[in-house]
């Protein structure tokens, strides 16, 4: 199999990965065109990570065959890492050497020669707005400036595939917003990317195609707007300000809807899917609202979200499975996962997690 | 984007042995430069041992007899010291790459069209160097406490060598280590606790036969022991070649158990 000039980027073909008892992977097909963006969206213990670690050859699959470039990720392993960057769940970078010297060093692990591993380090530095941190210790940047640098270490032999994996797990928004620029700027660049992350409106902002993974399986796979034509039309939203009040809310936008109404007693959140009737429902509701005296605030119609999508897959929240327990017995997942559930990581994670639990409750 | 293109063929043999060199050298390079940043490992490294140095000496040293070594305990104590500090100085090697593995540095150096073997190779030469340095500040610290080698120029250096080619064997122990428990502070917890027991309960810092009979029979028969009697030997003078042999068939052995075993804990790290 060669299509080192023509055909896609990356190929999987029922890939099969088990650590011991748990099957992380359970035949995998996927296929990315040159130049485009795959999203690989999934909970925690999905097989993200697993995909993308046989993909950049650390981890040997069971079964099945994948292709990165038209090389093969098992017998042409050597090729493969000539033509592949990877950034990883945490800022693989040393801590006790300044951005400089860490981009430096791996220039020269991929041979650049003294001269131009210096000068790419400059441009990334640049690139990556981290140029006055240049000669600063890692250890003195942000979580945001460190992440920053580990993406522009896996860009030093300028990569034909980028593999992201959870590439703003544990940002601050703000840092986020900046990883998201960056990442769209290498996507115009041309660089194929496989970015895989559990936030869903991560995906529909960056990626062409995405796959849902759910245990192992490609659940569902298509453009954003693909997958939420699946749930079904269009979600009214509003917040009721007086808690007491939600259920009569609920009761009377029941008669609106096409479905059950769903609430968030907690934030006073009521949602409902009301089809492709849209605007007419949208009156619709205000007025037997109006006729039932609550008070709504941000009364909206919204497109779903890839939230609401991934309910419909799978029947459970995104962010809510019990793989994580079993992931985290293994040996590799149990450094990371402790670096994410600590320090740094923690709180936005966990906003998100209730963002999720919200939207999709 | 510039072309600066990463060529997809698969180098030469040749280019593929120069790289080998050259990825080990930058690995070598940028550990060594972590190691003088980071003054805690300074500390470890250097200010601990020559610590230790002035603890025998002054403080428990006037209680120790040791009949029959010329120069008195100073020399009894220095290459027993030195042994002792290129031991604990793996500490480092199964630390950092415990580190390294749990931040995803490994991963990201394998992934990386760069030699294999030079991640494991790097961390070896400068954990070596490390070493060596270390142990030539304890030679140093013990010259100005009294310590005088009594067997001539050859045979000190023979010591020196002997005491670094130890550290590099418990350094594949520890490396080993470090890889296969893969947690930063596991390693720095319980990893290497059972070398504590190994330089203590040895020739190391008092004669054998102070100790009790039964933990005599342990430490009259283990590896740290022999190394140190030969050090000691190479240092004072006596019989060298008993003790050298046992000793070399040791440390033999634990290259030959401990370097494949690293090296595969390296391949299936992750």
């Amino acid at each position: 199999m060669s299509q080192t000039n023509s055909g896609p980027a990356i190929l999987v073909e029922g890939l099969v990965k088990s650590f011991g008892e748990v099957r992380a992977l359970r035949g995998i097909d996927l296929s990315v065109p040159r130049g485009t963006v795959l999203g690989v969206l999934g909970p925690n213990g999905a097989g993200k990570t697993t995909m993308v670690r046989i993909l950049t050859t650390l981890l040997l699959p069971d079964g099945g065959q994948a292709w990165v470039e038209g090389r093969d990720v098992v017998r042409e392993a050597a090729a493969v890492r000539r033509c592949i960057g990877l950034s990883g769940q945490s800022a693989a970078i040393q801590e006790e050497l300044t951005g400089k010297e860490n981009l430096e060093i791996v220039g020269r692990l991929y041979h650049l020669g003294k001269q131009r591993a210096r000068t790419r380090a400059t441009e990334l530095l640049v690139q990556f707005g981290l140029a006055d941190a240049a000669d600063r210790t890692a250890k003195t940047y942000s979580g945001g400036m460190q992440r920053r640098l580990d993406l522009a270490a896996s860009l030093v032999g300028e990569p034909r595939v980028l593999f992201l994996d959870e590439p703003t797990t544990g940002l601050d928004p703000r840092s986020r917003m900046g990883m998201w620029d960056m990442i769209r700027s290498l996507a115009a660049g041309g660089t194929t990317l496989l970015l895989t992350t559990q936030y869903l409106d991560e995906a529909d902002e960056l990626a062409d195609e995405i796959v849902v993974i759910d245990q192992g399986l490609v659940i569902a796979a298509g453009t954003a707007e693909e997958l939420k034509s699946r749930v079904g039309g269009d979600v009214l939203e509003f917040t009721v300000p007086d808690r007491t009040r939600i259920a009569d809310a609920v009761t009377a936008v029941a008669k609106v809807g096409e479905a059950e109404p769903h609430m968030d007693a907690e934030t006073g959140v009521v949602s409902v899917g009301v089809g492709g009737r849209g605007s007419e429902a949208l009156i619709e509701a205000v007025r037997v609202l109006d006729g039932a005296a609550v008070e709504t605030r941000g009364l909206a119609l919204r497109r779903p979200s890839l939230d609401d999508v991934f309910m419909a897959l799978t029947g459970h929240a995104a962010e809510d499975t019990g793989e994580q327990g079993k992931r985290r017995g293994r040996r590799r997942g149990r450094g990371k996962d402790r670096a994410q559930d600590s320090g740094w990581a923690g709180d936005e994670e966990r906003a998100d997690e209730k963002d999720t639990a919200r939207a999709a409750s | 984007m510039t072309a600066i293109a990463i060529p997809l063929a698969e180098p030469g043999p040749l280019t593929q042995a120069r790289w080998a060199v050259s990825d080990t050298l930058t690995i070598t390079r940028r550990n060594l430069l972590v190691w003088i940043r980071v003054p805690a490992y300074i500390a470890f490294t250097v200010i601990q041992p020559v610590i230790f140095v002035l603890m025998f000496r002054y403080v428990f040293g006037g209680a120790i007899n040791v009949p029959g070594v010329p120069g008195g305990y100073v020399n009894f104590l220095i290459p027993g010291i030195i042994a002792q500090t290129a031991a604990f100085a793996t500490f480092g090697t199964a630390i950092a790459l415990a580190a390294e593995l749990q931040k995803g540095v490994i991963d990201r150096l394998r992934s990386m069209p760069m030699a294999r073997s030079a991640v494991l190779a790097g961390r070896l030469t400068a954990d070596t160097i490390r070493m060596t340095v270390t142990i030539l500040i304890v030679l140093g610290v013990g010259y100005a406490v009294g310590f005088r080698f009594q067997n001539g120029f050859w045979p000190a250096v023979g010591m020196i060598v002997l005491a670094i080619v130890f550290g590099v064997a418990i350094c594949c122990i520890a490396a080993f280590t470090g890889l296969a428990i893969g947690d930063e502070e596991s390693v720095q917890a319980f990893g290497l606790i059972w070398l504590f027991p190994l330089v203590f309960l040895s020739s190391a810092f008092v004669p054998i036969d102070t100790m009790p009979g039964w933990l005599q029979a342990f430490a009259n028969n283990q590896p740290v022991t022999y190394v140190v009697d030969t050090m000691r030997a190479l240092a004072l003078g006596g019989p060298v070649w008993d003790n050298f042999w046992k000793s070399a068939l040791w440390l033999i052995g634990i290259f030959v158990v401990f370097a494949p075993l690293a090296v595969r804990a390296y391949k299936r790290a992750s």
